[in-house]
C-alpha cells in the first residue's frame, strides 16, 4: 500500500517538476534522471528476460558467423566470407527452393481444407460435431516425431500400407520416391496442421453474432449468400495469421524430413533437403557451425521478409 | 540454428544433471583425482549389444554403476556426441568410437590420450584393429571388435537358386549367383544396398584400392578416387549388377524393413563385417539356422580382404571421471569383459581370444535375452571369421574427416540407386566435395 502511494507521490513530484522546466531551474535534470530509473525498475524483469531469450542469442549467431573454425588452423576471424559463400552455394539455394515450393503447394491446400471444415463445422447442420471437431484437431496434439513415424511406416513399400495395396490392387505405387516424396511429406504436414488452422478459423467465425445471420434469414439469403457475404469476410483476419504461420513453418522444415531420411531408401533425403537440415548437418557432422550461424541468418532474413511481404498485402486487402 | 543451439545446449545441460545428482560432488574431481573414488556412476554411449551383459558383470563386481545408452548407430551417435561436445555438456564418460572416426575425433582433441596406460598392449591385440586407435603414434582407445568382411548366406535360399555360396569366388561367380537368386521371383534378391558409404570404403579396399593418404602429422591428404584402380573395380562391378537390377535398392540398410527381408528369404545375402552375428541373432530371429557364413569372394578370386567397421571405447577428454570411465574401457576391452562379449557373439579384436576354443568351436550365438541360439545351422562360424581376419591387406586408410566423408556420401549416390546416374559420376562428384571440404577445414588436399 505505502509503495503505491508513495510512487503516486513520485508521479505527482514527476508531473510537478516537468512543469516547472518552463522556469530554468538546476533541479530539473537530476530530476529528469530520477524518473528515468523509474521506469526502468518496471520495465527489468520484462527487459531482462528479452535480453537473454531474444538480443543475445541473435548477437552470439551472427558474431560467430563472421568467424571460421577449421581442423587444422583452429579459430579465425574470416569478415562476412560465411555470406559471401552462402550466396555462392548451389546446395543452400535448391534447399531453399525446395521450401519454397512446399510452402507454395502445401499451405495454399492445408489452409483450404481448414477452411471448408471450419465453415462445416460452423453450419451446424453436421450430426457428431463435437467428435468431428476434436478429432480433427487431434493430430496436433500427437508430436511430429510419432505422426512422422506413423506415416513413414504407412508409405513403406515393402511391409507397410502401401505396399500391402502394392501386392492386392497389383500396382507399384512408391510415395517414397524423389519425385514424390517431397508431396508425401506435405501429406504427413497438412495432417498434422489442417485441425490447428482450423480451429483459428472456427473461433473467428464463432464470434459473428447471431442477429446477422436473424437479419440475414428474415432478407431470404441463402446459405450460401450467408457463407459469401458474411462468413468469409470474417475469415480473412485470420487468414492473415494462418498463411503466415504457416509459411515461417514450412520454411522451417526440419522434423518430417530428417526422421525419415533413415527410412527413405537410396537416401533421397539428402543432407541439404530443407535449409534447417543443412544448417545441422554442417554444424554437428562437417564441424562448420559458423557456416551454419551465416546460413540461419540469412534464412531467419528471408522468412521475415517472406512473411512481412504476406503481411502486408493481406492489411491492403482488409483495407478495402 | 540459434535456437536449435540452445535447445540442444539445455537438453544436453538437463541430462548432464541427471548422473550429477547421482554422484554428488565429483564433479569437480578433475584435478582431484582422489575424489574419484567416490564416482558412484559413469555414463557410457555405445549401440553394441553385448556390452549390455558387460556392464552389468561391472556392476556386480565393483557397485559402480554402467549407465549405458544408446543414442544411435555409428554417424548417429557422432552427431550426439559432436553436439554434447559443442554445447560443452551432456557428453557420456565414454564412447564407442568407429576406428575410421578415431583420426577425426583425435584431431580434434575430444578423446583422452591412454598411451602411457596402455604400454605393452601391443602383443595383446591384433595388429589391424591396434594401428587402428592409434593416431601418430598415441593411442586414443581401447579395441573392442574388428569387422573382417565376410560372405554371410542364407542357404535355404540358395539351395532353392542351384547355387553353392562356398564356390563363389570372384566377382564374376557372385554375379551369376545374383542372376539365379533373382530369377526366384522379382521380390528376391541376392542383397540390398540403396547407398552405404561404409561398405563403399570396404569393397574398394577389398579391391584393393588406397583412394585417401594422410601424412603423419594430419595436415596433408590425398583425395584420389577418381584415379584408383579398386574404386574402378568395385564401380564396374557393383554398376553391372544394377543395371540389370540385381540388387534390392529399395530397402534401407539397418531398417525394420531390411531385418525382414533377411528372416523372409527376399534378402538372401549380405557382404558385411565379422560382427554381424549378433546382429543378426537379435533382429532377424526367425531365419535362425537358415544362415551361413564363408569368406568374401575378390575381383579375381586371389585371397583379400577389408575390414568392415569395428569400434573402440574411449575415454572423453573433458570426462570429470576420466580414471572410473578408464577403469570400464579396460574390464570391458582388455578383462574380463572380452570373454562375456565374445561367447555372446562380438567379433573379438584381440589375439587369445581368437585362438580361444570357446570362441573357434562356438556354434551357437548369444542374443541379447542371453540365449544361445544355432543361428548357422551348426557351423563353426568363427573359424571362417578367423580365416576372413588373416586375409585382411593393410595400408588403407581412413580421412581424417570420415565423418563428414561419410555423411554427404548419400547426397552424391543416392541418385545411382533412385535414378539412372552411373557410379562414376556420383565418385567424381563426391571426390570434388571432400577435396573442397578438407581444402577449407586448413588441410593441404592433393
Amino acid at each position: 500500500m505505502t509503495s503505491i502511494t508513495q510512487s503516486a507521490t513520485d508521479v505527482n513530484a514527476t508531473v510537478g517538476a516537468s512543469v516547472t522546466t518552463a522556469t530554468p531551474s538546476a533541479n530539473v535534470p537530476e530530476n529528469k534522471h530520477h524518473a528515468d530509473w523509474r521506469g526502468w525498475k518496471f520495465l527489468w524483469p520484462f527487459a531482462a528476460v528479452f535480453m537473454f531469450v531474444f538480443i543475445i542469442p541473435i548477437i552470439y549467431a551472427i558474431y560467430i558467423s563472421f568467424f571460421q573454425h577449421k581442423m587444422i588452423g583452429g579459430n579465425q576471424f574470416v569478415g562476412f566470407a560465411n555470406y559471401v559463400r552462402l550466396f555462392h552455394d548451389p546446395l543452400f539455394w535448391s534447399s531453399v527452393g525446395r521450401v519454397a515450393l512446399f510452402t507454395v503447394i502445401q499451405v495454399p491446400i492445408m489452409l483450404l481444407l481448414a477452411a471448408l471444415m471450419a465453415l462445416a463445422l460452423d453450419s451446424m447442420k453436421l450430426h457428431g460435431m463435437k467428435f468431428f471437431r476434436i478429432s480433427t484437431f487431434l493430430p496436433y496434439a500427437v508430436p511430429a516425431v510419432v505422426s512422422t513415424l506413423i506415416w513413414a511406416f504407412m508409405y513403406g513399400t515393402k511391409y507397410g500400407l502401401v505396399g500391402s495395396l502394392n501386392s492386392w490392387l497389383g500396382t507399384h505405387i512408391n510415395v517414397l520416391s524423389p519425385d514424390v516424396l517431397l508431396a508425401a511429406i506435405g501429406n504427413i504436414n497438412t495432417w498434422e496442421y489442417t485441425g490447428y488452422n482450423m480451429l483459428i478459423f472456427y473461433s473467428a467465425l464463432s464470434t459473428i453474432p447471431h442477429s446477422l445471420y436473424e437479419a440475414a434469414s428474415i432478407d431470404g439469403a441463402s446459405e450460401w449468400q450467408i457463407v459469401k457475404s458474411i462468413k468469409l469476410p470474417e475469415l480473412s483476419g485470420s487468414l492473415a495469421i494462418t498463411v503466415i504461420f504457416s509459411i515461417i513453418g514450412s520454411f522451417q522444415l526440419f522434423n518430417e524430413p530428417s526422421i525419415m531420411q533413415n527410412m527413405v531408401p537410396g537416401n533421397v533425403i539428402t543432407t541439404y533437403y530443407t535449409p534447417n537440415m543443412y544448417a545441422y548437418n554442417l554444424s554437428f557432422s562437417g564441424n562448420q557451425s559458423n557456416y551454419a550461424a551465416a546460413l540461419a541468418i540469412v534464412m531467419a532474413i528471408i522468412t521475415m521478409a517472406i512473411a512481412y511481404a504476406v503481411q502486408l498485402r493481406s492489411m491492403k486487402d482488409q483495407m478495402k | 540454428m540459434k535456437f536449435g543451439t540452445r535447445a540442444i545446449a539445455f537438453a544436453g545441460a538437463v541430462a548432464m544433471l541427471i548422473p550429477l545428482a547421482a554422484c554428488g560432488n565429483s564433479s569437480s574431481s578433475s584435478s582431484q583425482p582422489a575424489q574419484e573414488k567416490d564416482v558412484k556412476e559413469i555414463t557410457v554411449w555405445a549401440w553394441e549389444p553385448t556390452l549390455t551383459n558387460v556392464a552389468k558383470d561391472y556392476e556386480k563386481k565393483t557397485g559402480v554403476k554402467v549407465n549405458l545408452k544408446n543414442v544411435g548407430t555409428n554417424t548417429k551417435e557422432y552427431t550426439q556426441l559432436d553436439n554434447a561436445l559443442q554445447a560443452g555438456s551432456g557428453a557420456p564418460d565414454v564412447a564407442q568410437i568407429e576406428y575410421y572416426a578415431i583420426p577425426q575425433y583425435a584431431i580434434k582433441d575430444n578423446l583422452l590420450d591412454i598411451t602411457d596406460k596402455t604400454k605393452g598392449y601391443e602383443d595383446y591385440y591384433n595388429p589391424g584393429p591396434w594401428s587402428s586407435v592409434q593416431v601418430a603414434g598415441k593411442v586414443y582407445g581401447l579395441p573392442m571388435d574388428s569387422g573382417p568382411m565376410a560372405f554371410f548366406y542364407n542357404k535355404e535360399v540358395f539351395d532353392k537358386a542351384g547355387v553353392d555360396a562356398t564356390k563363389i569366388k570372384t566377382w564374376d561367380d557372385y554375379y551369376e549367383a545374383a542372376k539365379k537368386i533373382h530369377a526366384l521371383g522379382s521380390n528376391y534378391y541376392i542383397t540390398s544396398d540403396s547407398g552405404d558409404a561404409g561398405f563403399f570404403d570396404s569393397m574398394t579396399w577389398l579391391a584393393g584400392g588406397k583412394p585417401f593418404q594422410t601424412s603423419d602429422d594430419g595436415t596433408n591428404v590425398t583425395i584420389n578416387l577418381t584415379g584408383d584402380k579398386g574404386v574402378k573395380t568395385f564401380d564396374d562391378f557393383w554398376q553391372k549388377l544394377l543395371d540389370e537390377k540385381l540388387i534390392d535398392t529399395n530397402t534401407v540398410g539397418w531398417s525394420e524393413d531390411w531385418f525382414k527381408g533377411m528372416s523372409d528369404g527376399t534378402i538372401a545375402s549380405l557382404f558385411t563385417g565379422g560382427w554381424m552375428p549378433a546382429n543378426l541373432a537379435n533382429s532377424a530371429p526367425e531365419a535362425a539356422g537358415k544362415w551361413r557364413v564363408t569368406l568374401m569372394p575378390t575381383p579375381d578370386g586371389k585371397t583379400a580382404n577389408a575390414e568392415n567397421g569395428g569400434s573402440s571405447l574411449a575415454v572423453l577428454k573433458n570426462s570429470p571421471k576420466a580414471q572410473a570411465a578408464l577403469d570400464f574401457i579396460e574390464y570391458a576391452n582388455h578383462g574380463d569383459g572380452v570373454k562375456t562379449r565374445v561367447e555372446a557373439g562380438a567379433f573379438p579384436a584381440d589375439k587369445a581370444s581368437m585362438e580361444a576354443d570357446y570362441f573357434k568351436d562356438a556354434t551357437t550365438v548369444k542374443n541379447s535375452d542371453g540365449k544361445a541360439i544355432e543361428y548357422f545351422g551348426g557351423q563353426k562360424y568363427n573359424e571362417v571369421l578367423a580365416q576372413a581376419a588373416a586375409d585382411v591387406t593393410t595400408g588403407y586408410q581412413f580421412l581424417p574427416f570420415e565423418i563428414k566423408a561419410r555423411n554427404i556420401f548419400g547426397d552424391y549416390f543416392g541418385k545411382c540407386y533412385t535414378g539412372n546416374e552411373k557410379l562414376s559420376t556420383a565418385v567424381a562428384a563426391w571426390q570434388k566435395a571432400l577435396k573442397d571440404y578438407g581444402t577449407e577445414q586448413g588441410f593441404t588436399v592433393k
